[in-house]
């Protein structure tokens, strides 16, 4: 009876204000799909960095004849300098740091490089003497890198220490940037959605003040009064976030897996199970908002 | 049984020097008729609101249904209000809603089953005379009969007090007469009614206690009192000093 009652009401409500209904929807939607959006950038972020920081090593090039930078003197590193290398690689202060570390000779590099290559102009030029002996250095903490490269860069025969996982920072940095700027707008957005429905919920209980009169003359509870109109924003931003949850799982589904996916790349994405956790946050969220925004704005048609 | 106490109650309503009700003390009690009655702004109004918890005194204590209103939390009021049956000058009817669903809707939202409004509805519209016309709209009954509703819809959940602010001003008087007989059987039910009127012709005739307030105190409670003092007022206050003077029957 009572809950029949409620839901009648909420019905009656929505339908009487269904322009302003409406708006809410599309607000919520706009703003929930950019919160979703921050949140799977976050998730790609993390997913590269767990992906790439375990792969990024640390490469301690080794000076050739066409070298003058670094420690080098236009001449190729010799076997002294090579062992020297070594040894401080397995000192006492480097080797708790390090989980392994290969040596890749003129040869392996060349075919390195021929491999990845392959088909370019120009390669056809490069001899293996070009190109740098490398001891390449998996270290157990990747952000612990910076001890190696001060350590190895002074090391006599070594052209450069390289720390891979500096190109990353850019791109990090990239999308770190975009996602503030998804949650700033979302933030913005999400302002305009409370005080929508604030006013929205304002404006039914005032076309419905007559019946609000009587209800509190006759005595219905606070709660009886106020939950037609909390479940009015809610019905209302749950459309919105709906579409939003939507909006993120095609995303996903068609742009993500369907195209970028497709490209030739061993770059991991986000995929429908990383949507899946955003989908539960954007219902939830835009809910909970509108039901708080909602019990605040008719608080004041239940004063007593 | 004492249903409604007033102990040096006070109201003062914010920018006006002048309080609306000033230390006002009385008592009515269980199955009491009583007539509010004096001039627009005598504060009857005031007294009726204070009754039903919409406001709070400034000074003094009000125990209604031997509950102290000051000590009812807001949480508590509805619950309270549930025992309280209220009628207005103007009806307060639901123009969309028809005569059986205004009086259903009080009880709807209260909670009650949809079996006990199938009978409750039925019965308390008998017993004002709307038998018949559940089914209508309220621009389709004559005032009266609207009233008649209002008071069905203030009475169908049995309350010990009803409380009438004004309910014939807006009426002829033959209709006002059927509203009186009205309030007078739902009164003899055991049901305290307190009523504000102007209607002098109706308090002189009923014969009931009449309480006269003046600029917000009350300068007269005669208990068969007519409009207009029959007698010495019954004064429990000095009045204050005017140059006029105050109280004679003009």
């Amino acid at each position: 009876m009572r809950l029949g009652l409620v839901l009648s009401e909420v019905g009656h409500g929505l339908r009487r204000n269904i322009s302003m209904v409406i708006s809410i929807v599309l607000v919520t939607f706009i703003s929930l799909t950019f919160v979703g959006a921050a949140i799977l950038l976050q998730l790609q972020i993390n997913q590269m960095k767990g992906y790439w920081y375990d792969r990024a090593q640390v490469a301690v090039y080794l000076c050739t004849q066409y070298d003058e930078g670094g420690n080098c003197n236009a001449e190729e590193a010799t076997a002294q300098q090579k062992s020297n290398i070594e040894q401080v690689l397995k000192s006492a202060v480097l080797a708790p740091l390090i989980q392994h570390y290969d040596f890749e000779d003129h040869e392996a590099a060349f075919k390195r490089y021929q491999a990845q290559f392959a088909g370019a102009e120009g390669t056809s030029f490069v001899t293996p003497d070009f190109l740098p002996e490398t001891f390449w250095v998996n270290l157990k903490d990747p952000s612990q890198s910076d001890a190696v490269v001060e350590r190895m860069s002074g090391v006599p025969g070594v052209e450069q220490v390289v720390d891979q996982r500096k190109y990353l920072q850019p791109i990090f940095d990239a999308l770190n940037a975009a996602s503030i700027t998804a949650v700033g707008i979302a933030g913005l957005m999400l302002i305009a959605a409370v005080l929508l429905i604030a006013t929205t919920i304002r404006l039914s209980a005032f076309s419905r003040r007559r019946e609000l009169g009587i209800m509190r003359l006759v005595g219905a509870s606070n709660r009886f009064i106020q939950t037609p109109f909390v479940l009015e924003g809610v019905v209302a931003a749950l459309i919105g976030s709906a579409l939003a949850s939507g909006a993120i799982v095609a995303v996903v589904q068609f742009f993500v897996q369907g195209y970028l996916n497709a490209t030739p790349s061993s770059t991991p994405f986000v995929d429908l199970g990383d949507a899946f956790i955003v989908v539960p946050i954007l219902i939830v969220g835009g809910a909970g908002l509108a039901a708080i925004s909602a019990a605040v704005a008719i608080r004041r048609y239940l004063k007593v | 049984m004492v249903m409604i106490r007033f102990d040096q109650v006070t109201k003062l309503y914010a920018g006006s020097a002048r309080p609306a009700l000033n230390s006002v003390t009385l008592e009515i009690l269980r199955g009491e008729f009583v007539f509010l009655v004096g001039a627009s702004g005598s504060g009857k109004s005031s007294f009726l609101r204070l009754v039903l918890k919409e406001e709070n005194p400034s000074k003094g204590q009000i125990h209604v249904l031997g509950q102290e209103l000051g000590k009812l939390s807001s949480r508590k009021v509805p619950y309270f209000r549930r025992n309280l049956g209220v009628v207005f000058q103007d009806f307060r009817l639901l123009p969309q809603k028809s005569v059986f669903d205004n009086v259903a809707f009080s009880l709807q939202v209260i909670g009650k089953s949809k079996g006990f409004i199938q009978e409750a509805v039925p019965d308390v519209l008998k017993m004002v005379g709307l038998a018949g016309k559940s089914g209508r709209l309220p621009h389709e009954l004559s005032g009266g009969e609207q009233q008649r509703v209002a008071i069905a819809r203030a009475i169908v959940n049995k309350p010990s007090i009803l409380l009438a602010d004004e309910p014939t001003g807006n009426l002829d008087p033959a209709t006002s007469a059927g509203i009186m007989t009205l309030l007078e059987r739902i009164s003899g039910g055991g049901t305290t009614v307190l009523m504000a009127t102007h209607d002098a012709g109706i308090v002189d005739k009923m014969k009931r206690r009449v309480i006269e307030l003046v600029s917000g105190q009350i300068v007269r409670d005669e208990s068969q009192g007519g409009y207009q003092t029959q007698a010495l007022p019954v004064q429990r206050q000095a009045p204050p000093p005017t140059a006029s003077g105050f109280g004679a029957p003009s």
